[in-house]
Order: structure tokens, then C-alpha cells, then sequence
């Protein structure tokens, strides 16, 4: 691709979206390619006829499950890979239930992502780091994550020639299992097993944390393991020997008085 | 240039505990006192939306921003020490109030034996008891002469309890009932009498009941909403200085808090501060505060780093075991608990607050014989009821995975039925763990940070293994189904939470030569600083410290009193 086609999309205001896909590189032989650009296309508003009937389904529309900082093949392969980690079971909703992969998203995109509480200064000596002390790469959350979900995706692309959120779940798991023991590369100065660390404890956050930040979708991680979330007061139960069962308030209730 | 600012009777860098109570007593006495606060302001009010697990817990909301300032840690002299880049092991506070907003509220006396340590060891078992590169020292103060001190923190906070009814251990009397007991810390105590121990309920800081302490200050009852450590008290139940001994110290007119204000050094010329220069955050500006006595108030880490930038003092050398600042660095150990599983039982966890626990000190100062044991001290074994929250609350046997199908469904299964027995454990002085200042990392002024050089020793390690045989047995007499006991305490890992209880690098003592500090807390190379909080503590014990710090801020002040009628050494 030439540098002038590569800049059109940015440079013709007029361009539509099909023009930006097709110039980006997501098609090959002008034909798209996979559901992520098929929900982009469904947007836009000369295939509008096109769109399914989202709203006219009984659910309310959630406006907040959109994305800040991943793409779409980002967000299809952390929601695959989220959704080993916290599964559909018996029990409950899994993380794609729970919309754990939006709830990380969004954290990325903000001072989390960008590690804006930290200290990041150098000179770094990630050799000499210890996992005792934790992070020492110039590397923030949102290059690890790029550079972790790119490891993903090649190593499911070198075993099973495919993109990591196609292959079938007990691949998925074995290509985890490997992050998580270090054996992945991956392509920056980061280990695959910090990236796996990362990714699970964002996981877990985004099934129980309060449903004000993206993920626990209806308090249902709240209520798998029964807790009530923000309760005012529990100096009448306190005491109790049977276990009080409590209908979980999220902290949205505030704003409800 | 600085701008200098018009002198002030006492200028305190750092308002949490410490500084407020010394703002609190000598504002009512007529003095002009100016508290300076690198952090925010904070009222009540800040924590109407605090049932947040996310930002509080794990996104650390009220702890200091380490972009701006953090110190690096190492193992031993040997390796380069690393930043301290995102918190772990221990969460530094920030803003008015400072540490005192978020902690749990635990409030213990230490022991008559922590104070005289060096002296008792040596009674009871000879000086061979203690380990060349072992620096215990007493205090230079006794346990009777500080329980006037204790009991004026303990009515000023309204703290709720239980007379320990261990015989080795002197009688206190709350000013408040304990809080309520739980089902399972019922369990803990009649096991732990079973297996011939002394338990009570554990002495808080969250009132049991509707409170109105000497100043006049009255605060309700806690709710047990289970949102009390890491997190700010929306009901004011929490003793804070945010709600104690502040309000009085502005209520008298001679108190002014200047917030996002940072000290950078103490100024001083001939052995004598005469006052602080500090940074404006907002404006950017430098400004000098001169003042009569300079209060090093901040957290006991920061105390140390303001001494070391500021030149004051003699700095600790690792190799010769000269020098004060710096020396005697002590944290605790937590490795020794152990956690039951129970099939029957579902316990309300979700509830809780951060002071409510069953406790005995069978095992923690010398309250027990260490004839045959490898160690000296120990620390107090509790079960806590601090109100679990999801995402931290992942609790599944030994062996279960740590992601996936399994793991998802065990944690939810025993989120509500297991109970962990804990243990703070003392860690005593060594020689080699101490703090200097880092010789590459610098903060937002450029002024190096503080190098920290810890590990623990042989006496922890030999004492770890003891305790976790005790908390296992009491599991077992509670009639847990399983029990996952901890593996040897193994290098001091900086990433996960141990607790917050650093201590030393400006301890006290009765000998300059051996000490930074004399027992009201001044400092013996300039007479008109004075540097409370636990960084004057010699050792760390197996407890709390908030309590002896509290007690050692009103010795303080009254030091600083004195110092300002009579000037000179009080000691």
C-alpha cells in the first residue's frame, strides 16, 4: 500500500467508512473479512437496512458497552481469553457474561492503562527484577496488553492457524497455561507470565468489581457469591449465626435518593 | 528563591495522627501552629461513595501517588535496590489525616516488655540470648511512665474493648464496650480456651457506641458495613484525626492546614531548625515556614527521608553500626496464619469492620518462656471479622487452581466458609536492615529517594514456623474440615500486602550515641526538632502500633511544651 492510500482515509473528510476499512487493510481483494468489520459496516449509515433488530429486543440498550482503547480483534481475543479465566459454569456467568472484556477496556483506556499512579521513571533493570519486586519494565498496561494479545494471537495463529478467540477452548487454556509458566516470548521487555498475571487479576476485577465501572453486568458476580455490595449498615446481623442472604445494591443506589 | 513566610510558633510536616494531636494540645494552650500536608484535604463527606472495592482496595485511592514519590527496595547491601513502583507490601497514606484515615483501628498498648527489651532479655536469659547482629535497645522509657499517655489517646479516640485477661499483661480499661462478637470469633475464643489461652476482643478504634470523648467530641456507633480497612469512615465511627483531633485544634483559631503542600527539607543552622522549606503543588511555589520547633510528623518512612534530604542528623553506616538515621528499619511478619475451610457452616463475611477480632498474646512479647526457642518476641494471633469484599475474598483449599472452571466455582463455594487465623509477627532490629537514601532514584523536586535494605533474618524465619503450628491447631480445635497452612516464611516479597507497620530509622533511646531521639521524642542533635510517630520505635512488636504512637505523640507534646518555656535538652 502506498503512503498516499494510506492517508487518504485521514486526509478525505468525505471518505466512508467502507473506504477506511478497505485502504486499512481489513479486506483482502476488496471482500470483508470477519464479524468484527461486520458490526463496524453494520454502523454505518448506508447499511443501516442491514442492522438486526438490537433494538427491538426487550433489553435495555447499555451505552456503556462500547470500546475506549481496545480494536475489535483485541477485545475478541481478551474476551476469549477472560472467559477461560472466570468461565461460564454451572454456578454463574462467566466473564463474557459479565462483560469483564468491556470492563477492561475501559480501564485501560484510563489512568490504569497508562500506569499514571506509578513510578515510572528509570533507568529500568527488568533482568534484576525478582517477581518480588514486581513491575520494572518502561512498559505500561496498555503496551503490555498490546504486546500480550499480539503473543496471543501469534502463537494461535503457529499451532492452530487461526486467530486465538477460533480456536476451541481447550486450546485456548493450553496457550494460557504457557503464558502463565513464562514459555511465551513476548516481543517487548515483559514476560508472558506478568501479561498472564495482569490479565487475571483484571479479570477478576471485572466480575465482582461495582457494576459503575463496566463489568459484574446486573451485580451477577455479586450474586453468585452472595454479597450484597453496598449495604449501609449490617450491625443487625452481625451477630447471627445463619447466614442472611441480601439482595445486592450497588453504589448506583446513591444517586437513587 | 523561596518565599519566607512570617514565623509561627511550630510548623508540623505531616498531618495525620501524630501532627494533629500535637496541633490539638498545643493550640489549646495559646500556641500558633501551621500543618503542612503534601496530600489533599479530607472531610466525612469524601466518603459517601467509599463501598468501593475497586478504588479503594485495589486501586489504593487514599494512598500516597508513587508517580511523584516512592523509595527502592532491596534485599541485602549487596544487589541494587529496585522502585518501589506500585504499592504492595505496604500503603503509604496520603493527605490530611494521612495513615490514620485508612487504617483498620486496631489500638494496643505495647507491652512493659517491648520497652525495657534489651534489659529483660538479658535478665531472663542472658546476653548470649540476643545475636551480635541483633542492635535491641531499650527505649528509654518505661511502660508505666507512658500509660498516662496511652490512656489520654485511648479517651480521645473512644476506644472499645475487652480487658486482656492474659495474667503477663497489665489491666486496661476501655473507655467504650467491645464491639459485637461474631459467630466465629465465639469459635476462635472457646477453642483457643480449650487449648489452655487467654482470648478477648480485640481493642478498636470503631466505636461499639455513641462516644463524646474530653475535647468534646462526639461520634456515633459503627455499622459493621464491612468497608473499614484502605477505606475512609463515611459515619465518623473511625477514630481519624479527621475527626478527633483536628476539629479541636481549628476550633481553638491558632491552627492553620496548608494541604498539597510538600516538605522538601528541615532548614537549620548551628544544631538549630529554624524552620521548613516546602513546595506550593498547586502554584508550583517554594516557600520557607520558620518556626521555633519543627515537627517531623509525616509517615515514619517520610520522617526518615525528610532527615536524611535535610542533613540533620547522623546517618546510619551499615559497616561500622555508627550513626542514628536509618537505623533500627522494622516491619512485621504475616506468614503465620493459617486458613480453615468449614463444609457446614456459612458465616456472614461480608459484614465486618476493620477493628473487630478475637485476639491473644499467649505467643507475643515474652508472655511465654524462650528458653528452648531460637527466637526472642513473637506476635498476637487473631481471628479478624474485617468484612471480605469479592475480589480480594478468593480463598480455596491447597491445590486448587488458580484460574478457571475449578477455581471459579471453589472460590464462590468457600467464599462465605473459610475463616483465616492470623498472626502479626514482631521483627526485631538487625544490622543490616536499614534505610539511606538511594543514590540513582530521584522524586518530583529531584531530591533522592529513600533506599530501604530489608530482608528477614533467622529470628523471624525460627519464629514463623512456631506460630503457624499454633493458628493450625486452633483451626483444628474450631473443627475446620481443611486447613491450608503456610510454607516457610520465605525473602521479604515487596509486592504483596504484609502490612503497613514500618518502623525505626529515627528510634529513641536513653544513649545519643545509639539513638536520634530522647523520650519526649526530641531529637538529641537539635534540640528544637522533634520527630514522633513509629519511626521512633527501636524494635517492632506483634501488634498494632497506632496505639504506642498515639501515646508517644502526647509525650511529645508535652515536650515540646516544655521545650518552649524552658528551651534546651529536656533529658
Amino acid at each position: 500500500m502506498s503512503e498516499q492510500e494510506k492517508n487518504a482515509p485521514y486526509l478525505d473528510k468525505r471518505s466512508s467508512r467502507r473506504t477506511f476499512i478497505k485502504n486499512s487493510g481489513l479486506t483482502v481483494g476488496g471482500v470483508v473479512l470477519g464479524g468484527a468489520l461486520g458490526s463496524l459496516l453494520s454502523k454505518d449509515s448506508t447499511t443501516q437496512t442491514h442492522e438486526t433488530g438490537v433494538h427491538s429486543t426487550a433489553t435495555a440498550v447499555n451505552f456503556n458497552q462500547a470500546l475506549m482503547y481496545f480494536d475489535k480483534t483485541q477485545f475478541d481475543t481478551i474476551e476469549a481469553a477472560a472467559e477461560q479465566i472466570f468461565p461460564k459454569t454451572e454456578v454463574g456467568p462467566g466473564a463474557k457474561e459479565l462483560l469483564v472484556a468491556f470492563y477492561i477496556d475501559h480501564q485501560l483506556a484510563g489512568s490504569w492503562g497508562l500506569n499514571s499512579k506509578e513510578y515510572m521513571s528509570g533507568p529500568f533493570y527488568p533482568a534484576e527484577a525478582t517477581s518480588l519486586f514486581g513491575h520494572q519494565t518502561h512498559l505500561n498496561r496498555q503496551q503490555i496488553f498490546n504486546l500480550g494479545i499480539e503473543a496471543l494471537n501469534s502463537e494461535a495463529a503457529k499451532q492452530y492457524k487461526a486467530k486465538f478467540s477460533e480456536i476451541t477452548a481447550e486450546e485456548q487454556v493450553a496457550i494460557l497455561q504457557a503464558f502463565e509458566a513464562g514459555e511465551v516470548t513476548l516481543n517487548g521487555a515483559v514476560t508472558s507470565t506478568y501479561f498472564f498475571s495482569l490479565l487475571k487479576s483484571a479479570t477478576i476485577e471485572g466480575a465482582y468489581a461495582d457494576p459503575l465501572y463496566g463489568g459484574n453486568k446486573d451485580m451477577a458476580g455479586w450474586k453468585m457469591k452472595n454479597f450484597p455490595g453496598h449495604q449501609m449498615s449490617y450491625a443487625n446481623i452481625i451477630e447471627k449465626d445463619e447466614f442472611v442472604k441480601i439482595e445486592p445494591t450497588s453504589l448506583n443506589s446513591q444517586h437513587k435518593h | 528563591m523561596a518565599k519566607k513566610l512570617p514565623k509561627t510558633d511550630i510548623v508540623l510536616a505531616g498531618v495525620g495522627w501524630t501532627g494533629g494531636i500535637i496541633a490539638a494540645e498545643l493550640t489549646k494552650k495559646g500556641y500558633k501552629v501551621v500543618g503542612l500536608e503534601r496530600g489533599k484535604e479530607r472531610k466525612t463527606e469524601d466518603y459517601l461513595m467509599v463501598h468501593d472495592e475497586l478504588r479503594y482496595q485495589q486501586r489504593n485511592e487514599m494512598m500516597q501517588d508513587l508517580s511523584k514519590e516512592t523509595l527502592t527496595l532491596r534485599h541485602d547491601r549487596s544487589k541494587r535496590a529496585l522502585p518501589y513502583r506500585q504499592h504492595g507490601s505496604f500503603l503509604i497514606g496520603d493527605g490530611v489525616g494521612g495513615s490514620g484515615e485508612h487504617w483498620n483501628g486496631l489500638t494496643y498498648r505495647f507491652f512493659p516488655y517491648d520497652f525495657e527489651i534489651y534489659t529483660k532479655t538479658v535478665e531472663r536469659y542472658g546476653k548470649d540470648k540476643i545475636p551480635a547482629d541483633m542492635p535491641l535497645q531499650d527505649w528509654g522509657i518505661t511502660y508505666n511512665d507512658l500509660v498516662p499517655y496511652f490512656e489520654k489517646f485511648e479517651a480521645m479516640a473512644g476506644i472499645s474493648g475487652e480487658t486482656n485477661p492474659h495474667p503477663e499483661v497489665p489491666e486496661v480499661k476501655y473507655p467504650t464496650v467491645p464491639l459485637k462478637e461474631t459467630p466465629s470469633m465465639k469459635m476462635f475464643k472457646e477453642a483457643s480456651k480449650n487449648l489452655g489461652y487467654h482470648p478477648y476482643i480485640a481493642p478498636a478504634a470503631t466505636l461499639s457506641e455513641s462516644y463524646t470523648n474530653p475535647d468534646g467530641i462526639s461520634r456515633a456507633a459503627c455499622q459493621y458495613c464491612g468497608f473499614c480497612e484502605r477505606f475512609g469512615c463515611e459515619y465518623g465511627a473511625k477514630a481519624s484525626p479527621v475527626v478527633t483531633v483536628l476539629p479541636v485544634a481549628k476550633e481553638t483559631g491558632n491552627f492553620e492546614v496548608r494541604a498539597h503542600c510538600v516538605v522538601r527539607k528541615v532548614l537549620h543552622t548551628n544544631g538549630k531548625a529554624t524552620g521548613v522549606l516546602y513546595v506550593d503543588t498547586r502554584t508550583g511555589e517554594e516557600y520557607i515556614q520558620e518556626a521555633d520547633v519543627v515537627v517531623v510528623s509525616a509517615y515514619a518512612l517520610n520522617n526518615i527521608r525528610i532527615l536524611l534530604n535535610s542533613q540533620l542528623g547522623r546517618p546510619y553506616n551499615p559497616e561500622s553500626g555508627t550513626g542514628v538515621i536509618g537505623k533500627n528499619y522494622a516491619y512485621q511478619m504475616t506468614s503465620s496464619g493459617s486458613t480453615g475451610f468449614f463444609k457446614e457452616k456459612e458465616f456472614n463475611l461480608y459484614a465486618g469492620t476493620g477493628a473487630l477480632a478475637g485476639v491473644l498474646d499467649d505467643f507475643n512479647g515474652d508472655n511465654f518462656d524462650h528458653t528452648d526457642l531460637n527466637f526472642i518476641h513473637g506476635g498476637n494471633i487473631a481471628l479478624g471479622h474485617y468484612g471480605k469484599r469479592p475480589i480480594s475474598n478468593n480463598s480455596v483449599p491447597k491445590g486448587t487452581p488458580t484460574w478457571g472452571k475449578e477455581f471459579k466455582d471453589e472460590s464462590i463455594y468457600w467464599a462465605n466458609r473459610s475463616l483465616s487465623v492470623g498472626s502479626q509477627g514482631s521483627v526485631m532490629p538487625n544490622k543490616e536492615n536499614y534505610i539511606d537514601l538511594d543514590p540513582t532514584y530521584k522524586d518530583q523536586f529531584g531530591d533522592p529517594l529513600l533506599r530501604m535494605t530489608f530482608n528477614y533474618k533467622d529470628n523471624e524465619r525460627n519464629q514463623q514456623k512456631y506460630i503457624r503450628d499454633i493458628t493450625t491447631k486452633i483451626l483444628e480445635e474450631m473443627g475446620a474440615d481443611m486447613i491450608t497452612t503456610p510454607g516457610d516464611q520465605g525473602d521479604w516479597d515487596t509486592t504483596k500486602y504484609q502490612t503497613t507497620h514500618n518502623t525505626g530509622g529515627v528510634i529513641m533511646g536513653a544513649d545519643p550515641k545509639t539513638s536520634a531521639l530522647n523520650n519526649y521524642l526530641q531529637m538529641w542533635d537539635c534540640e528544637n526538632v522533634f520527630v514522633p510517630g513509629a519511626s521512633a520505635f527501636p524494635h517492632n512488636s506483634g501488634m498494632n502500633p497506632t496505639g504506642t504512637v498515639g501515646a508517644l505523640a502526647y509525650r511529645a507534646a508535652e515536650g515540646i511544651e516544655k521545650y518552649l518555656k524552658t528551651g534546651g535538652s529536656l533529658v
